[in-house]
């Protein structure tokens, strides 16, 4: 059960239809989503198991706002514990990556295992039989707080919560399976990190991710270079709780032999064509016929495949205005050179520069400031109906209401609402 | 060609190539560059790692066509400006034919609103072609300073 109280706030409209402005305003309510998502019984993405391969390895992360450290030690297992002296509260890890025997915080070299375990305190016994700790102090009652881990293909999932599911059973199977036909059997490599801050709350963003609905109207790149494929099938899939999705497309072979004939008179509506049409290139990413998959974990974490793009975004607050956004792009070891050149060039698709994704960058902060003084007011979610469930058409914003579903169940701003 | 007029030839294509940008002349960009050129947007931290992916890469001069091509006709961002304040070239290599050089830039950019801040600061990794008169591209890594890019990056750096 979430533990900040959120009686204060404004009341939620009925329905999932309708989402209150203030939502992406108030202090109140960024301080309640980190105690009750990002630190409560949730599943959130820490990093990936490739960066933390070998014994001594570690990579900082956070849950939230609340910075972590993933480790592995030389027993070959992945820990997770806050990046947070138990002394005085500094930071334990300073680099983003790295190896080390243990960490020892800088300010008064606390020494911790890379079990995140408490294993020695400087001048513990005091120097020539004065000052130290009491006799009392018991080292192993003090320490960072420790989070469960969950690997899931290669992805490194924590939480601070003994109450949330197995993380099999968080997803369910079918975002499971689509977690697993991306990731599933290879050895991801990372290729580039990068970091885009946004100028707007967090949800808008994951409401961006999940918006079915706006990606041939927002991103034109595509469309202006004609390079939509008349014959594609989709559809979103929308988990129980409505936290989780998926959205796909998919060559339609069927239509397209029908669609052959027709293509052959396609003009040109913009008249623009690539110089370089090299850049979508590319080959079946698993062998199938997918070539667009977004999914997202609740409450922020999205896997891509756009095309031979595959990547991962880690999505995190960093004020009720202002959202950090880092962006791991992978490739394979599998990859064949020339594989890997196609992800090089088709990484200009996604990020703070890519073709089909810088809007995605600007739009949240137009709908921060257009709602500056619409507190009271909501934005409408009625495309494609009230429900928060799968549906074969994409032009619909069901899992924008299934976000909203399990936001609002999470924290325990109102009840589960049936739709 | 004297070490002094290679440092003078490549001073001035690199004050021609930050004035094509700032003043909106975007589709003059690709012919600062050679047919065949390689021209890549990346960080500081993935270049010292040897990450392979950009934030924009291209391996010909049509990819940087299309750039542009996308900037003014597909993609959609708030209007713009940069002002680009480059270092002095530091010439690393030169063999009569191509030259290596490195230079430090920052890049002021500058919103419809009139907000000015400190979009970037990094360096450019540069092989020219030395023909003749005139120097041409061959190749630009950007290497960014920060690995942060605030809300977007659409006009070339």
């Amino acid at each position: 059960m979430p533990t900040t109280t959120t009686t204060e706030l404004p009341a939620w409209p009925e329905g999932l239809t309708r989402v209150p402005y203030w939502v992406f305003q108030r202090e109140d309510v960024y301080a309640a989503e980190q105690e009750n998502l990002f630190r409560g019984p949730h599943w959130n993405y820490l990093c990936l198991e490739a960066e933390v391969a070998s014994p001594g390895q570690f990579r900082a992360s956070f849950l939230g706002d609340t910075p972590v450290v993933v480790s592995r030690d030389h027993d070959g297992e992945l820990y997770a514990f806050e990046n947070r002296c138990a002394h005085r509260g500094a930071l334990l890890a300073l680099d983003d990556r790295g190896t080390a025997k243990d960490f020892t915080c800088v300010y008064h070299a606390w020494t911790y295992s890379l079990q995140g375990d408490l294993t020695g305190v400087a001048f513990k016994d005091g120097v020539k039989g004065k000052g130290g700790m009491p006799e009392s102090f018991c080292l192993e009652q003090h320490g960072p707080r420790k989070l469960r881990l969950a690997v899931v293909h290669g992805l490194v999932f924590g939480s601070f919560s003994d109450d949330v599911d197995d993380i099999e059973d968080y997803l369910g199977d079918e975002i499971m399976d689509r977690i697993e036909r991306v990731l599933g059997g290879r050895t991801p490599v990372v290729i580039g990190r990068f970091t885009q801050m946004l100028p707007n709350n967090w949800k808008l963003y994951v409401e961006n991710v999940k918006d079915s609905y706006h990606a041939s109207i927002l991103h034109l790149f595509f469309t202006t270079f004609e390079l939509n494929r008349l014959s594609q099938r989709g559809a979103i899939i929308v988990s129980e709780d409505g936290g989780h999705h998926v959205s796909y497309s998919a060559i339609d072979r069927e239509a397209e032999r029908d669609a052959s004939y027709s293509e052959q008179n396609i003009r040109s509506d913009s008249g623009y064509k690539l110089a370089d049409p090299s850049l979508l290139e590319g080959f079946s990413e698993v062998g199938d016929d997918t070539t667009l998959q977004i999914l997202s974990t609740f409450p922020a974490f999205v896997l891509q495949q756009i095309q031979n793009s595959v990547a991962v975004r880690q999505i995190l607050p960093r004020g009720v205005d202002r959202t950090e956004l880092n962006w791991t792009l992978l490739g394979f070891e599998e990859d064949t050179p020339e594989q890997r050149k196609v992800r090089l060039k088709q990484a200009n698709l996604v990020g703070s520069a890519g073709y089909i994704s810088m809007e995605d960058g600007c739009v949240g902060g137009f709908v921060q400031r257009g709602v500056a003084g619409a507190s009271d007011h909501a934005a409408v979610l009625e495309m494609g109906g009230a429900s928060a469930e799968s549906s074969e058409s994409r032009v619909t914003e069901a899992s924008i209401r299934g976000f909203w579903k399990a936001y609002t169940a999470g924290m325990g701003i109102r009840q589960e609402v049936q739709a | 060609m004297t070490t002094r007029d290679v440092f003078r030839l490549i001073g001035q294509a690199q004050a021609a190539y930050a004035r094509c940008i700032d003043s909106d002349r975007l589709e003059d960009w690709p012919d600062f560059f050679t047919e065949k050129c390689f021209y890549m947007v990346t960080t500081a931290d993935n270049h010292r790692e040897g990450l392979e992916a950009g934030l924009i890469w291209a391996d010909t001069r049509g990819m940087l066509t299309d750039r542009v091509s996308a900037l003014r006709e597909a993609n959609i961002y708030e209007r713009h400006g940069y002002r680009h304040i480059l270092g002095q070239p530091f010439i690393e290599e030169d063999d009569g034919r191509e030259v290596r050089s490195e230079t430090p830039f920052l890049v002021v950019r500058i919103m419809r609103d009139g907000s000015s801040d400190l979009f970037a600061s990094g360096r450019y990794l540069d092989r020219y072609l030395v023909e003749g008169d005139a120097v041409l591209l061959a190749e630009r890594v950007v290497v960014c300073d920060s690995s942060r890019i605030d809300t977007l990056l659409a006009l070339p750096l």
